[in-house]
């Protein structure tokens, strides 16, 4: 048994990824489910890691991916639109190569997370949800992300970044180009 | 103190399974395996006294006791790591820094209901306790502790991650279930409880990362060497997370009863700057606000009920003198709003009405109507929602209205902050070179 699934999905999205011809993602997409599917008693139940999947080989989650997702799993499209809008971590628009996960909830938020919402709004012209004109960073206003001791607290993609400040929050995004 | 939970914390390779069996981890399977029948394991988890850590306070000898009685099978073993209640830290610890502690629980779980299969519900904002897990499971495989013949005694059962995506409700267990299989996390109405009819219909116990991780210790050494430990109605240790205006912010893990005066000032250093304490809220965003002359309060389950708040998680996050009830609320009132699934109408509607209203009061665009208004709306979704995240949104801002009435009437009367001006900048951070 393959206990490595799990970890399919991911944030890196990844140009080759996203330049690979759509029976080609398709097919790969169906052997990553079916692997998916020896996890779960009911097929219906792999819905949330086949959406991580898709994801990772799309790019983000348009039609095109969410109706292989339909397909290949056999829950109806709308129901899979359902699941998907359900969540906020779903890519459900094209995002910047890195993504902003900001913590602005109230133990960030009385440590100075909004005086970084701002910083990030005033440098980058980024607020939630949006992505810079270049493609570089993607913002996305977070609930608690469990990082409170050491707030404020963010993730780029899938690093942790923590105590941060006005004057190393720069220092640290110039890392992701 | 003894660390139950965080053993062998204090070594950076804590994670392996080499390092995890040398501090004496997996011999409480081999016991329970060699020596004891499913049900010693649930008498004994009964007798510790054990309750659920993720909030409620459930005692998990009879939540697995349910399980066990029920007659369907497969049965299934459910760890809820989906850690999103706002100031909440420690199931992070044990994920990325004791997850074999973990994983050893949940076996002892499947063996003593008799389960094959297990699935832990992490959420996606752990990317590294992901992969930390994942690589832990992966040990626990090849050593034997997971799979077809654990520790050759025909005994099989197999686990795997399952990865939220971002959403507070899939911490409600029946969300949970609704998430793993592959549905919108909205709750589901009980009865039926997930014991009788949980992931798939079939009986589930759902517990939280740091409940698993207390079973070893209860199996390896005996249920009354755990129930000394803490209170007599909340035996053993517990994992505090605190944050905020204090000088040392991180997981202590004390026993149960342990005063929160002690915790604040012994354990975590005082308030930051010198500062005077406004108030603590004790158990995450959804436990009402304690105000200082409460800090003596034992954390332990009976003893923050009486004092009108709850334990819930542990997280204990500190407000100083300098931060605003009011805009504290409005934030956390967000957080509600964007949380609320959207099943129940009075939770849907009324944490965005609290949330419109506490703009207002805020922005100094509010009058006393306001207030009333206010106290209104959220006693119409108290114990109107199938779960409790709309009772918490009420509760909490309806006891910080009681609490810090003056505040508010503060920003009513004179559209400003008694506290913090406009140009206030929260926490140590300064705009500086951008203004």
């Amino acid at each position: 048994m393959d206990n490595t699934i799990g970890a399919a999905g991911g944030a890196a999205t990844g140009v080759a990824a996203t330049d690979m011809a759509a029976g080609d993602k398709s097919r790969r997409l169906k052997d990553k489910i079916k692997v998916l599917k020896k996890l779960y008693p009911h097929t219906r139940s792999v819905l949330l890691p086949a959406l991580y999947a898709a994801q990772e080989l799309y790019g983000w989650l348009g039609e095109d991916a969410l109706e292989a997702v339909s397909r290949l799993t056999g829950v109806p499209s709308a129901e899979v639109k359902g699941v998907v809008t359900f969540y906020s971590l779903y890519k459900t628009r094209p995002m910047g190569r890195n993504v902003i996960y900001l913590c602005t909830n109230v133990a960030c938020f009385i440590m100075g997370a909004n005086t970084l919402e701002e910083f990030l709004e005033k440098t980058y012209g980024l607020s939630h949800g949006e992505t810079t004109a270049d493609g570089r960073f993607s913002l996305v206003i977070m609930e608690c992300i469990g990082a409170c001791d050491k707030a404020p607290a963010m993730l780029v993609n899938d690093d942790c970044h923590f105590n941060l400040t006005i004057d190393n929050i720069k220092a640290i995004l110039d890392n992701y180009k | 103190m003894k660390n139950v939970i965080l053993r062998n914390i204090e070594n950076p390779s804590s994670h392996r399974i080499e390092e995890y069996i040398k501090a004496g981890g997996y011999f409480a399977i081999e016991h329970a395996l060699n020596e004891m029948t499913p049900r010693d394991i649930i008498d004994d988890i009964k007798k510790s006294g054990l309750r659920g850590r993720g909030g409620a306070g459930f005692l998990t000898g009879t939540k697995w006791q349910f399980a066990s009685l029920d007659p369907k099978f497969p049965k299934y073993i459910v760890c809820n790591a989906d850690e999103g209640e706002p100031g909440t830290f420690k199931d992070r610890v044990i994920l990325e820094r004791n997850p074999h502690q973990l994983i050893e629980g949940m076996v002892i779980a499947a063996y003593a209901l008799q389960s094959v299969r297990g699935y832990i519900y992490v959420r996606a904002e752990y990317p590294q306790a992901e992969k930390i897990l994942n690589e832990a499971i992966k040990e626990a495989y090849e050593k034997g502790f997971l799979g077809n013949d654990i520790m050759s005694k025909h005994f099989r059962f197999h686990l795997s991650v399952h990865r939220g995506a971002g959403a507070y409700i899939c911490g409600e267990e029946t969300a949970l279930i609704n998430s793993l299989e592959g549905r919108r996390g909205e709750p589901r109405i009980k009865p039926p409880f997930p014991v009788n009819a949980g992931a798939w219909a079939k009986p589930t116990i759902v517990n939280n990362v740091e409940t698993f991780a207390n079973i070893p210790y209860i199996i390896e050494t005996s249920p009354k060497a755990y129930s000394f430990l803490g209170t007599k109605d909340s035996p053993g240790t517990k994992l505090f997370c605190v944050s905020g205006a204090v000088n040392n912010p991180g997981v202590y893990e004390l026993a149960f009863g342990t005063p929160l005066r002690e915790i604040i000032y012994d354990h975590c250093g005082g308030i930051r700057g010198g500062r005077a304490l406004k108030g603590v809220i004790p158990g995450g965003l959804s436990t009402s606000i304690l105000t200082p002359d409460k800090i003596d309060c034992p954390m332990d389950f009976a003893s923050l009920a009486k004092h009108g708040s709850m334990l819930g998680s542990g997280a204990i996050i500190v407000l100083d003198d300098t931060m605003c009830i009011v805009k504290i609320y409005e934030r956390a009132m967000r957080f509600f709003e964007h949380e609320s699934c959207g099943k129940c109408t009075p939770c849907r509607e009324g944490t965005g009405w609290m949330r419109t209203i506490l703009g207002r009061i805020e922005d100094g665009m509010a009058d006393m109507e306001d207030l009333a208004t206010l106290e209104d709306v959220a006693l119409n979704v108290a114990g109107k929602t199938f779960c409790p995240l709309g009772d918490g949104a009420a509760h909490v801002l309806l006891s910080a209205m009681k609490h810090y009435r003056g505040e508010f009437e503060y920003h009513v009367k004179y559209k400003k902050c008694e506290v913090t001006d406009p140009s206030h900048r929260w926490g140590h951070l300064s705009m500086g070179e951008l203004d």
